[in-house]
């Protein structure tokens, strides 16, 4: 599975994110392939991608894709992660 | 032993005062500036990416993470620490209003990795997140930081 975390600038919180996704990915024993972006390089990447994990602010921003987007709302919250990943992937 | 994130700090402020977000960002870029990580011209950087992109940079209740993308204004890169005596909001709904913000500069995709993996563990951990918001000064920072790395 191809998943894509999405930031503004591709160097800060989508790497925190892609991260924290593994270390969500890795417990639930699902294989995928996280890669971190930026806004520019997402709207590519996420042609391709099952699902985008990335805030609100930039969901909007990125617009209808045919990926599955998952908003995050605090992304140190391993719960909130794995709550919404699970249901992803179901 | 993990880094210990103090090692990566180019500057530390603990209880500063800042009127609005662009004042939080501000204290954020003159600290990475402080420290020769980056020139001001990054801090311009920061907040016009906040401008662009929304204050998405709020990642979790209270922290901002202020970052542009590499640039020349990025010398050495590295990360600033700002403890806010009095939250700024950011406009954030779901993680407003900000405590700390964080300054940070990359020289490239890759090159903070490691710096991120630590960073990663500090503000994951909610007790030591508790221990440094009311930090008052940097050598309570770093000592907080120096034992979380020590335990890792």
């Amino acid at each position: 599975m191809k998943i894509v975390a999405v930031c503004g600038m591709g160097i800060g919180t989508s790497v925190l994110l892609k991260m924290n996704a593994e270390k969500v990915l890795a417990k639930l024993g699902i294989d995928a392939d996280v890669e971190a972006a930026d806004m520019g390089v997402a709207r590519g990447a996420a042609q391709t991608a099952e699902i985008v994990l990335t805030s609100e602010e930039l969901a909007e921003e990125l617009g209808d894709v045919p990926a599955q987007v998952i908003v995050i709302k605090n992304f140190f919250d391993l719960e909130e992660i794995t709550e919404k990943l699970t249901a992803a992937v179901e | 032993m993990a880094l210990n994130l103090a090692e990566a700090l180019a500057s530390i402020e603990t209880q500063a005062e800042a009127a609005d977000w662009r004042a939080a960002i501000r204290l954020a870029g003159a600290g990475l500036v402080t420290g020769g990580a980056t020139t001001d011209a990054y801090t311009d950087e920061m907040i016009a990416a906040v401008e662009k992109h929304g204050p998405y940079m709020v990642i979790a209740p209270g922290i901002a993470l202020a970052h542009s993308r590499p640039s020349p204004a990025v010398l050495t890169g590295g990360l600033s620490w700002v403890s806010l005596a009095t939250p700024v909001e950011f406009g954030n709904a779901a993680n407003d209003p900000v405590t700390l913000v964080i300054g940070l500069a990359a020289k490239d995709h890759a090159a903070h990795l490691a710096v991120m993996q630590a960073l990663a563990g500090v503000l994951s951990d909610s007790g030591a997140m508790k221990r440094l918001a009311v930090a008052g000064t940097a050598d309570e920072v770093r000592a907080v930081l120096g034992e979380l790395a020590a335990a890792a």
